[in-house]
């Protein structure tokens, strides 16, 4: 089943074309990442979905409803998603517990509050002043009440800006177990380490455009493209570039009558593919 | 799957929420509910005479501080106070789950109400306590009051939401909806007796709720031989809840019609 289906979009805010013309269809219960640099479309795209705002042409679907006309519709297709959008400063004054219990009144089947807040690992932090906690914690508190709704869909425009890497993988984790009770996630990201963690499909969006949709592992024919054999030879360090490295290393290995010195086979990494895609647009 | 609460109920819980989140800002506390008082002690102070046999300055402004009160709780914090939720982002947070619009209103006149309440009962404390204050002994006077604080309340919340829409942003509310409010306390006779005021001033004035706001309390806190005072030489109270109601249907309508989840 596609949770959200996508034709033709485009969204113009006066004469700056944010969203050229995208496609996309994400399946229920996979992990789908955009993936660009700032300014490419991601946080325009995801608010489209969301029902934030209303498209220049194009069609959508997410959850079978069209988020910009969904009229009465609109309780109950609110009920089934979850959103965290970017930074927000807002609630300082509510203690974290409160505020989560606050948000689960929205839904009809809302997931137990002490568990969402053991899920982020805030239950040190539950009777503390929202304003009180830090960037990171802060962060871990939207995606709190993004998902104690329970959403069957949940939408993570940039989730880890500004967490230090053990709050990332403690989040990725996270992120893992919603997947494994079945919740489709739309996650953009300018990390491309995140998009390869978590993610089953990415598209890689750069200018308003989808230039590639695919997983991580075949992103840019990645899995494809030439290896390159490095070793220490007579005049310093040489390298070849290979389909068939394995027939280098065999050459090499009977030029040198055995170990070769500082042998090294490596093949681009996402990175590398990532930042050949959108043509060093990464800021 | 369960039923999700209703609107009413939703809007109960808002209420509860923002009454916390005022009571947790220590500062908009101290001014929301003693600036009436501080000003009844000024005023008080200053203007000992009688403006009528039996009525007092103090008794006159009590009224006006009332009515005004439910500008300044209503009007006047919900137009500043929406921008700067706008700027944090705690609109676009709330648009993005099921809670009804209508429910985060609800939530803001209840929380106009309660504050209105403490602010009342502080005041009639402290006029009663220190300034001569009589209150009024008969049922229906009270009733008379219970209305135009309910209503009032409501149409100062409904109208607030709208004007929230005309400042750009949280920093610039403060400076475009302070003015508007100074100057129709001025206009609908809160600080002066409204009768002594230039002819055009009164007709601007009866345009807009504050100055029905003031009069009926007046109706509340004056005794009746006062309303003799009046322009129409009556308190006018059915005409009173007329334009209150309309200005609560204004103050809807726009109010829906203009509401914005982020700044411009």
């Amino acid at each position: 089943m596609k949770v959200i289906e996508v034709k033709g979009l485009v969204k113009r805010y006066d004469d700056f074309t944010a969203v050229a013309g995208i496609d996309l269809a994400i399946e229920a219960g996979e992990i789908f990442a955009l993936l660009g640099p700032n300014g490419a479309g991601k946080t325009t795209t995801v608010e489209i979905l969301a029902g934030f705002r209303a498209p220049d042409s194009g069609t959508v679907s997410v959850l079978g409803f069209d988020p910009a006309t969904k009229g009465d519709a609109g309780r109950a297709w609110r009920n089934r998603i979850g959103i965290v959008l970017q930074t927000a400063s807002d609630a300082g004054s509510f203690k974290v517990r409160e505020i989560v219990k606050h948000f689960s009144n929205f839904y009809a089947n809302p997931r137990d509050v002490d568990q969402v807040i053991e899920a982020v690992g805030l239950t040190e932090k539950q009777n503390s002043l929202v304003l009180e906690l830090s960037g990171g914690q802060r962060r871990r508190l939207d995606v709190a009440l993004g998902i104690i709704g329970n959403p069957e869909l949940l939408f993570l425009d940039e989730p880890t800006t500004g967490f230090d890497p053990e709050a990332r993988r403690a989040f990725w984790s996270l992120i893992r177990d919603l997947k494994a009770g079945g919740t489709t996630i739309l996650l953009t990201t300018h990390y491309l380490d995140e998009a390869e963690e978590l993610a089953d499909r990415v598209a890689v969006i750069t200018a308003g455009k989808i230039i590639e949709v695919s997983t991580p592992a075949l992103l840019g024919g990645r899995s494809t493209s030439k290896a390159t054999v490095s070793w220490l030879g007579a005049s310093g360090l040489e390298s070849e570039e290979s389909d068939n490295p394995t027939a280098v290393v065999t050459r090499l290995a009977a030029q040198f009558g055995g170990e070769i010195p500082e042998l090294v086979i490596t093949r681009p990494t996402l990175e590398d593919t990532y930042l050949k895609m959108i043509g060093g647009q990464h800021e | 799957m369960n039923k999700v609460p209703g609107t009413f109920k939703l809007g109960l819980l808002r209420g509860q929420m923002e009454i916390i989140q005022f009571t947790r800002q220590k500062e908009a506390v101290v001014f929301t509910i003693f600036f009436p008082v501080i000003l009844l002690v000024i005023f008080g102070s200053v203007f000992k005479d009688t403006i009528a046999p039996g009525v007092t300055f103090s008794q006159y402004f009590v009224a006006g501080m009332i009515a005004s009160g439910l500008v300044n709780t209503g009007f006047q914090n919900i137009a500043i106070n929406i921008p700067l939720e706008r700027d944090m982002g705690a609109i676009k947070r709330l648009r993005g789950t099921p809670l009804p619009i209508t429910s985060y209103f609800i939530g803001k006149a209840i929380s106009v109400l309660a504050s209105m309440v403490a602010q009342v009962l502080i005041l009639l404390i402290i006029g009663v306590a220190f300034f001569g204050l009589n209150l009024p002994s008969e049922p229906n006077k009270w009733l008379t009051f219970t209305w135009l604080l309910v209503l009032g309340s409501a149409s100062s919340t409904a109208l607030g939401v709208a004007f929230s829409s005309v400042p750009k942003n949280g920093r610039g509310a403060s400076a475009i909806v302070s003015p508007v409010v100074i100057i129709l306390q001025f206009f609908s006779g809160v600080f002066f007796v409204f009768t002594q005021l230039p002819g055009w001033m009164q007709q601007v004035a009866a345009i807009f709720p504050l100055k029905w706001l003031t009069q009926g309390m007046r109706s509340v806190f004056l005794p009746d031989t006062f309303a003799a005072q009046e322009v129409a030489k009556s308190w006018e109270s059915g005409r009173t809840a007329l334009i209150l109601v309309v200005w609560l249907i204004v103050g809807l309508f726009l109010a829906v019609k203009t509401f914005r989840w982020e700044n411009k």
